[in-house]
């Protein structure tokens, strides 16, 4: 019995014994040497592996990035700037600012604003739905409503707003990682800088159809009326197909374009509400500081003094 | 036993309420909105410009490549527009716009009913007038006819097979056709025989159409090589490659051609085409098109003008009932719901159906309960419930693999599927997925 025993340790061991001076040189032999910052890189990025960057996966990005000359082409929307931060320092390359983008809804087509002409019942896809029509209301271009976006959102930034039918973006959640402007079959999506304090101005509307056609179809659609180019100083609007699109990186969020809208399809995100100026309030003004004196010459000059300031205060507003 | 194709295959209710309805003569309309694209391929190119003045027949939209067609004008009158509107896709295309004044046509179209037999074409000849006869596949496909003429080198075409089958519920046209135009089908017949070099040609209609059956097989005894070949009814024999298989019994290998098996199939609608275009110079702009439903007033069958609006062709049939849930261009079973009527009819509307609310909206989507009754209609022989998983998996390499590509969308699964699943809808975009990655590959 003993014996039986003995035999099998020594047999299985000779094996283990053989079998690792084998796996020994064959290691040796097969060895693959792999740079290791490409894993302090992946260990950097954040293992979302949501292909935002362009790249499969984080590690294939972390491959790319050894590999590159320089960072340029490179960026890692989830982790942003610091990141990539700690990406050049791993490199020991300068890293490349660039601002940090959210995806933006470029449709205001809600149940109120668009009337639905027709009703889908087919399957609860957009890619299907555009594939079979242009959608169930007048505007070929709009929103379908049927959350592929949404779906497609890895970090739940994303949900369907069931009074609007559209989607919304929660821009906390956002990474900018372009998921959503994929799937969405309409192009509807766009990736834009977020903007000084968060705020920013687009055109809220991607009908390609002339102004009548459009404005028929949807009350807040974008009619091509030249309005906002003629307004914007900083050549930041361009028309083209009867449809205006706001350059982000040109525009310096005047506002001055959202007032002239005729349809509303302007957006402004994060602004403050506007103080309400009404004319009585600037004469009571005027009336106190004249009141000061009794010179009619020093009236006249505080009158004016005071008109200026007014301007001023009101051009600061706008820009 | 009458023969039929092997494999799957369903049999819907026929409701062939307009096939007593001889075919009428639709009243000129007083616009045409002619698209650019009806037709399988590349767009055509517009060769008129606003204000320009056409006759019934002449050419207003070339041809733009190998796999295209010309288009002519329907009507005579003023070119008023050139404009994107919307057509049976959904989406707004190109179109031609025509102000109908009076009914003046080409001087070269020969008006004369009288029946021309004698073929005084060679081959190349025919085959070189169908194409600039602006000709397509007119059993709902719209695949450019001379391209189907046209045999590739190496292979050779043994029989041609023209397809009267309609195996689409409520459609008549092709079924009025055979019986009111029999001998120019014929003759049609005849000529396509004469393009593709072939001795034999086969007829296949299914069995529902005794009295067309009855009367082209009367007068076949005139004309040599034709015969006639009854089918038991069962959908989709209007395939292409179903009705190869229940005539000749040889099965289309997948990703093939018909001609791969000596096969050049054409649907009675061409045939016709095909002999008003080679015997009396005529190109086509008008065809016969089904209105019906059973909340129709009046079903019927009218020879109308490509461009006519849909509501139009409505309208003649006693307007658009109030109970209407869903209008379709095409039949039942592989038409297209409409978002608007107010669209042109084109060379491809075999007909225009009306569903009442009833019977219009589709049932509550449930889970697949794996009865594989999919799986026994298929007459491509594919596992739908598969396949529509893996698309709306977005796996597209397995849907390739398990042969999106040889759907023929015929839509029996989603017909049969007793949880109402959207087979078909997924199928289909599967399809297209796997098509632009086959063409990137190719690229």
């Amino acid at each position: 019995m003993s014996e039986i025993v003995i035999y099998t340790i020594v047999t299985v061991s000779a094996i283990g014994i053989l079998a690792a001076i084998i796996l020994y040189f064959a290691a040796k032999k097969f060895h693959v040497v792999e740079d290791p910052r490409i894993d302090d890189i992946e260990e950097a990025l954040p293992s979302a592996n949501c292909g935002g960057c362009g790249y499969p996966g984080c590690r294939n990005f972390a491959e790319a990035c050894v590999k590159a000359e320089n960072l340029a082409d490179l960026f890692c929307p989830v982790g942003g700037n610091d990141v990539m931060k700690d990406v050049a320092g791993i490199l020991g390359q300068e890293a490349i600012e660039k601002a940090a983008q959210v995806a933006v809804i470029r449709c205001s087509g809600s149940f109120e604003y668009r009337p639905r002409t027709n009703n889908y019942d087919g399957a609860v896809n957009c890619t299907v739905a555009a594939n079979l029509y242009s959608g169930d209301t007048g505007c070929q271009y709009g929103c379908l409503g049927l959350g592929e976006c949404v779906d497609a959102c890895t970090f739940d930034a994303m949900y369907m707003d069931e009074k609007t039918g559209l989607p919304v973006v929660i821009q906390d959640q956002c990474t900018a990682c372009g998921d959503c402007v994929r799937a969405c079959p309409k192009d509807i999506i766009e990736l834009r800088n977020q903007g000084k304090k968060d705020r920013r101005i687009f055109v809220s509307c991607i009908n390609e159809d002339k102004g009548g056609v459009a404005k028929k179809n949807c009350s807040v659609a974008c009619i091509g009326c030249t309005k906002c180019e003629k307004v914007c100083n900083y050549d930041a609007i361009k028309i083209e197909n009867f449809l205006a699109y706001i350059d982000f990186t040109k525009c310096v969020l005047c506002r001055k374009c959202i007032a002239v809208c005729p349809t509303d399809a302007i957006h402004e995100t994060n602004f403050p509400l506007r103080r309400i100026k009404s004319p009585v309030e600037k004469k009571t003004v005027v009336k106190e500081k004249a009141v000061v004196t009794d010179n009619p010459d020093l009236v006249n000059i505080a009158k004016k003094k005071q008109e200026s300031n007014d301007n001023e205060a009101e051009s600061k507003d706008k820009e | 036993m009458l023969k039929t194709f092997s494999r799957g295959g369903v049999h819907p209710p026929e409701n062939k309420l307009s096939a007593v309805q001889t075919i009428e003569q639709l009243a000129l309309p007083k616009m045409v909105t002619i698209p650019i694209s009806q037709h399988i391929g590349a767009p055509s190119t517009p060769i008129v410009k606003k204000n320009d003045l056409v006759k019934v027949g002449q050419i207003i939209a070339k041809s733009s490549g190998f796999v295209s067609a010309n288009i002519h004008s329907s009507v005579s009158g003023k070119v008023i527009k050139i404009d994107s509107v919307m057509d049976s896709s959904g989406y707004k295309k190109q179109s031609i716009i025509i102000q109908v004044d009076g009914d003046e046509w080409e001087e070269s179209i020969n008006r004369d009913p009288q029946l021309i037999k004698e073929i005084n074409l060679s081959s190349e000849e025919i085959i070189k007038k169908v194409g600039d006869a602006g000709i397509v596949g007119l059993g709902g496909a719209t695949f450019p006819s001379q391209v189907k003429l046209s045999v590739p080198k190496g292979m050779t075409a043994e029989i041609l097979i023209i397809n009267g089958v309609e195996c689409e519920p409520y459609l008549t046209a092709d079924h009025r056709l055979m019986l009111e135009k029999g001998d120019e089908l014929m003759v049609g017949t005849k000529i396509l025989m004469k393009a593709l070099n072939v001795s034999k040609a086969v007829i296949g209609i299914e069995n529902n159409k005794r009295d067309a059956i009855e009367h082209l097989t009367s007068l076949s005894s005139n004309y040599e090589g034709i015969t006639i070949q009854a089918l038991k009814v069962q959908y989709p024999q209007g395939g292409e490659k179903q009705l190869i298989k229940a005539v000749i019994n040889r099965e289309v290998p997948s990703g093939g051609l018909p001609i791969a098996v000596g096969a050049v199939v054409h649907n009675v609608g061409t045939a016709y085409a095909v002999y008003e275009a080679i015997q009396k110079n005529k190109p086509l702009f008008e065809r016969i098109v089904t209105v019906t439903g059973k909340s129709v007033k009046n079903p019927a069958n009218y020879l109308a003008r490509v461009g006519t609006s849909l509501t139009e062709l409505i309208e003649a049939s006693g307007g658009l009932p109030e109970d209407t849930g869903k209008v379709i261009s095409g039949g039942p079973m592989m038409g297209k719901a409409l978002n608007t009527i107010d669209i042109p009819m084109t060379k491809g509307t075999s007909g225009v159906l009306i569903i009442p609310v009833g019977e219009s909206r589709r049932g509550v989507v449930q889970d697949c309960i794996r009865c594989a009754k999919c799986v026994s209609v298929c007459p491509m022989g594919l596992e739908p419930y598969l396949l529509m998983t893996v698309s709306e998996q977005q796996n597209y390499e397995r849907t390739e693999s398990e042969r999106a590509m040889d759907c023929i969308e015929c839509g029996s699964c989603s017909y049969t599927c007793p949880s109402n699943r959207p087979l078909l809808d997924y199928i289909r975009l599967g399809k297209a997925e796997v098509g632009a990655i086959i063409r990137s590959r190719k690229a």
